[in-house]
């Protein structure tokens, strides 16, 4: 009897780190986007990419679509080389796109902003391996207030 | 000359201690293959895991619901409340789920294992096993120390899962933060092998590192009252020292800069 109670016990005691674990993994552990298998890659340059990280999400209108997969220095102009990682399903976006990179909130992380382009006639989807030609940089702060006060200093003269 | 020979004596003591412990955790070791090994491993998971699961669920809850209202008034300041969920989580994952599941661990389940095979050596249980031709490295030492392997990952896998159960309890419900940036953010923020994974890594070492001590000192100490009463003090401030250091090196290794 005594024996048959630890054994009980036992197996309700890994059933419920089993559920802790399930738990870690569902709730709080990102569902990580697959990466592998189903996606395309895209790339952009950027003048200055703040910052940006590998792994940050790339958003369309607030909905995550890929993933930031590496970020290198282009050896000829120097400006940073994005890859985007996109998920299959999402791969009707034309020619005309743009890309910016953005801030979730005033403190929050960095992601790219995808914007899908018009589509007319004659312009082409964005096949795996392009770049897009439309991109804006990362907001600088530093930047920003230097032109801020250039410009007041203009205006006084 | 009478100090720099006690320098000699102690030394050569502490490291025929250390091959000591080494070879009794090979003999334990090696014991698992046997079949009939396992039902007294079972019983001893219900020694060891089971009955610490009180102490590590009301600790983990209260930890979680501490650092919940600490992290709360401090992320309020700059309004990113919404990152208590984060907080809470990869503080629990990486570091207060493994680290503080030990050390309760060491104080719960540790000293008792070191009491018990002590009081087995002083009443001359383990050598009448030995006369029996009962190896008390498989009887006795190899289910204790598989014990206690397998059940601490699973405590503190318990302990960060409660303590975050705790959090929400402290900071959503009575708090206010927005229940859906807290789930949110923590899922965004704490990733699946880098930081759920490497705790269970670490929980795992810091699991060998206490069960070897505890089980150690009960097996090498000097069998009357007062040699029990020393090794059961020594497994838990030694345990816990070599956590607590053990976890700096750890984090280092996981954590640090890549």
């Amino acid at each position: 009897m005594n024996k048959y109670k630890a054994e009980l016990m036992v197996g309700v005691f890994v059933l419920l780190s089993i559920g802790a674990l399930l738990m870690l993994a569902l709730n709080v552990a990102n569902q990580t986007m697959s990466t592998k298998g189903d996606t395309y890659t895209l790339y952009a340059k950027f003048d200055n990419i703040g910052g940006l990280k590998e792994r940050s999400a790339v958003k369309v209108g607030g909905v995550t679509v890929g993933r930031v997969t590496s970020i290198t220095l282009d050896k000829k102009d120097y400006t940073p080389v994005v890859e985007l990682s996109i998920i299959s399903k999402y791969s009707e976006f034309p020619e005309t796109s743009s890309v910016s990179i953005l801030t979730s909130g005033l403190l929050g992380e960095q992601y790219v902003g995808f914007q899908p382009g018009f589509s007319f006639d004659g312009i082409a989807n964005l096949q795996d391996g392009d770049y897009l030609q439309d991109t804006k940089s990362a907001l600088v702060l530093e930047d920003l207030i230097g032109q801020f006060l250039f410009s007041r200093g203009k205006d006084e003269d | 000359m009478n100090p720099i020979q006690a320098l000699g004596a102690n030394s050569i003591a502490k490291v025929a201690a250390i091959g000591r412990a080494g070879l009794m955790l090979i003999g334990a070791i090696f014991a698992l293959p046997k079949l009939k090994n396992v039902p007294l491993t079972i019983q001893q998971i219900y020694v060891v895991g089971v009955q610490s699961l009180l102490i590590i669920v009301v600790s983990g809850l209260f930890i979680g619901m501490v650092m919940a209202l600490q992290g709360y008034t401090i992320l309020v300041d700059y309004g990113a409340e919404g990152s208590l969920g984060p907080m809470v989580a990869l503080s629990l994952l990486r570091e207060l789920g493994p680290v503080v599941t030990a050390l309760l661990f060491a104080g719960r389940a540790g000293s008792a294992l070191t009491a018990e095979i002590g009081l087995m050596k002083a009443t001359e249980q383990l050598s009448s096993l030995e006369m029996m031709a009962v190896d008390p490295l498989r009887r006795v030492v190899a289910p204790r120390f598989w014990a206690g392997l397998i059940s601490m990952p699973l405590l503190a896998a318990i302990f960060s899962a409660v303590g975050i159960l705790g959090g929400h309890v402290v900071g959503v419900d009575w708090l206010g933060v927005d229940a859906g940036s807290y789930w949110s953010l923590m899922q965004s923020s704490v990733e699946w092998g880098n930081d759920v994974g490497n705790g269970i890594i670490k929980s795992l070492v810091f699991a060998l590192v206490v069960t070897w001590i505890a089980i150690f000192k009960g097996y090498d100490s000097t069998p009357t009252s007062e040699g029990i009463s020393k090794a059961t003090t020594q497994t838990v401030v030694f345990s816990s020292l070599a956590v607590l250091g053990l976890d700096f090196i750890l984090t280092a290794l996981m954590f640090g800069i890549e």
